[in-house]
């Protein structure tokens, strides 16, 4: 008998039992969404934190005191204070390195009138706007003056600048008080949203030349950061390499000592976030993937019942003609369409679910082709592994026992 | 050529430690358009003998040989083949497939031909003219609980005629119908080997249904003990005729019953 004609066999027998052959399905349906929208939500995640990374500079190079890559007793980055003006100077002269700035970070009250606002503050140098790919939407930032004098002058995030002055407000030329210096407001940023990492909302601060951070605000000699950014986007790594060795000569590290900073790329950190992310989506997966097999076994359940149930059934198949192997053909067939037509159903539901979350829930989803592509590869898998010890079990009755089966 | 020829035919099955003989050496053949009642109380054999004449099983030692091909030592995949090609069955328990209309139920054995398998519009052809054939063709739609028993069994010999076989085998074809419906399903194997001259092979513990048949074989412990021409044979036409109409809370005969036993 052809195969074809197994098919239909096993389609006119699954239609004969309509409603246990959806339930059958529905298990399959829900371990397939399931993976197929945990890995959405995943992706999603990811893609996010990728983009938002990749939009926080161009060619960006992160310098920070400190190295967490050695040893766990280390304090991680920032912990080490040896990052210092010169060190930012040395990169400024590398040719491979087109702009540098120095970064130093405190938290400072900011008043205006009868409204104040406590936020970060980041003493940068000039080159901020160009480096983070970030503009002024109002007024203008500080000039090389304004840094060598320490100036008095502060750029506010949109945040920052609403909180005080209100929405859509445009400050320039106002004073403010920080602490209690007197500051003169040169612009506002244009909004950026939330950082890589997805807990800090980059609007909510401000920018001031950082030596005045360092010789007004908070008095302190290193440097938090230094962000560099490379001139071009072809030799990344190379360039990461050269501020490396630079630093080294700098800090006077000897050979086989380890670094006393951390280099990042941009793609360093996308690597070192998306760990965090894809370590959850795996979880999630795995959850999901035990749903599936639970489905699986599901369909084994069934199908093994269906043969208990379906013994005269296929004792008159084989009395009339039929081989053993198209029972078992038959059988096979019918688990496989349960799992495959309810894997389809399942990316279809997965989908939906995806789709869902993302309207209603603002969570961005992604769902990679070959996650699909696997989920159908698998659910006939399961259809096949489940399926197989049934079938098998259907094509070895004997004929005449099972016609007498009651 | 006989359709059937058997010798010294024996079968032996283990139950626990015990060795039973099931059939202790049986020998006979079988004409083309006989009407063969194989009788005998239970354990006589003849169940086992039905067994391997329907080529569900094979003997232990002996001869089988079936419309000229001997089967006795024939594997098992091939024996389903031969029983697609030769062999119609008809169950006592009529084994209809549930929710499947009586077209669908006839046309299954077409679904497992091994060889010339037919089209869709041939199968159904086929498998109508069947059922036409045991006087329910007004009635190809109908699932199997919206037929009566006597109905059901005809469903059953229009799928056991479907594949042409060269001879039917029905296994205590009556045991679950009255006396009314089984006169009628005796009609229908009666009209089927006269007027088609298919070789029909009853086998039954009723001795009045037996005397359907033209000839009838007794089995006893293993053994044929009495192979004789039915003297008195029953015509179920006849007697369909005679009877009284059906009481009127029975389920009604359809209409063809009525063509299909003259």
């Amino acid at each position: 008998m052809s195969l074809f004609m197994t098919f239909r066999i096993a389609f006119k027998a699954l239609a004969r039992n309509k409603l246990r052959t959806a339930l059958t399905m529905l298990g399959m349906i829900i371990g397939v969404a399931a993976v197929i929208a945990m890995v959405a939500l995943g992706s999603g995640a990811q893609a996010t934190v990728e983009a938002q990374i990749m939009s926080t500079g161009t060619n960006l190079i992160t310098v920070m005191p400190g190295n967490f890559t050695a040893g766990a007793a280390r304090g991680g980055g920032g912990s080490n204070t040896r990052l210092v003006e010169a060190d930012a100077a040395a990169l400024r002269e590398l040719p491979s390195i087109a702009m540098v700035t120095e970064v130093v970070s405190t938290r400072q009250q900011l008043i205006y009138g009868n409204m104040n606002w406590q936020t970060g503050i980041e003493g940068v140098n000039v080159d901020n706007p160009a480096i983070r790919s970030w503009q002024v939407l109002y007024g203008g930032f500080f000039t090389p003056e304004d840094v060598r004098s320490a100036a008095k002058v502060i750029v506010l995030g949109a945040n920052v600048s609403d909180n005080l002055f209100g929405e859509g407000v445009d400050p320039t030329d106002t004073i403010i008080r920080v602490r209690n210096h007197v500051f003169k407001v040169l612009g506002v940023m244009q909004r950026k949203g939330a950082s890589g990492g997805g807990m800090t909302n980059q609007d909510d601060q401000a920018f001031v030349p950082y030596t005045t951070v360092m010789k007004k605000l908070s008095g302190q000699q290193n440097l938090n950061r230094i962000l560099a950014s490379a001139r071009s986007a072809d030799d990344i790594a190379g360039t990461k390499a050269n501020v490396e060795s630079t630093l080294r000569q700098m800090h006077a590290i000897v050979p086989g000592d380890a670094d006393d900073f951390t280099v990042q790329t941009q793609e360093d950190q996308v690597a070192l976030r998306t760990q965090t992310t894809q370590t959850m989506t795996s979880l999630l997966a795995g959850v999901a993937f035990v749903s599936l097999v639970v489905g699986g076994i599901g369909i084994m359940n069934i199908m093994l019942v269906s043969v208990t149930e379906r013994t005269r059934e296929i004792g008159l198949r084989l009395a009339i003609g039929a081989r053993g192997s198209d029972v078992l053909f038959q059988f096979l067939i019918e688990a496989c369409v349960i799992s495959l037509v309810g894997g389809a159903i399942g990316i279809g539901v997965g989908y939906l679910v995806s789709w869902l979350v993302e309207v209603y829930q603002q969570w961005p989803t992604m769902i990679p082709p070959d996650a699909v592509f696997t989920a159908v590869a698998f659910s006939a898998v399961v259809g096949i592994f489940f399926g197989f010890y049934p079938a098998r079990k259907a094509a070895g009755l004997d004929p005449i026992e099972a016609l007498r089966f009651e | 050529m006989p359709v059937i020829t058997v010798r010294n035919l024996t079968k032996e099955y283990r139950m626990g430690e015990h060795i039973v003989r099931a059939l202790r050496g049986v020998s006979l053949e079988i004409e083309h358009g006989e009407f063969v009642a194989v009788t005998g109380p239970s354990g006589s054999g003849k169940s086992t003998f039905m067994h391997i004449a329907g080529c569900l099983d094979r003997p232990t030692s002996g001869e089988y040989v079936l419309d000229g091909k001997d089967v006795s030592k024939t594997p098992k995949d091939e024996l389903a083949r031969v029983r697609s090609e030769k062999i119609g069955f008809v169950f006592q328990g009529f084994n209809l497939l549930t929710r499947t209309t009586a077209l669908d139920n006839v046309e299954l054995p077409l679904l497992y031909r091994a060889k010339n398998g037919f089209k869709s519009a041939e199968r159904h052809k086929r498998a109508m003219a069947s059922l036409e054939a045991v006087g329910l063709g007004q009635r190809f739609h109908h699932m199997p609980n919206q037929l009566s028993g006597g109905q059901q069994q005809r469903v059953a010999i229009a799928r056991a005629l479907v594949n042409e076989p060269s001879m039917i085998l029905a296994d205590e074809p009556t045991g679950n119908l009255d006396t009314r419906t089984s006169i009628e399903v005796m009609g229908i194997f009666q009209k089927l080997n006269k007027e088609r001259g298919i070789t029909i092979l009853l086998i039954t513990h009723e001795m009045d249904i037996a005397e359907y048949g033209t000839r009838l074989i007794r089995f006893r412990d293993g053994r044929i003990v009495a192979d004789q021409a039915v003297l008195h044979r029953r015509n179920a036409a006849d007697e369909l005729a005679a009877l009284p109409p059906p009481e009127p809370d029975q389920i009604p005969p359809p209409a063809e019953a009525g063509a299909a036993a003259h």
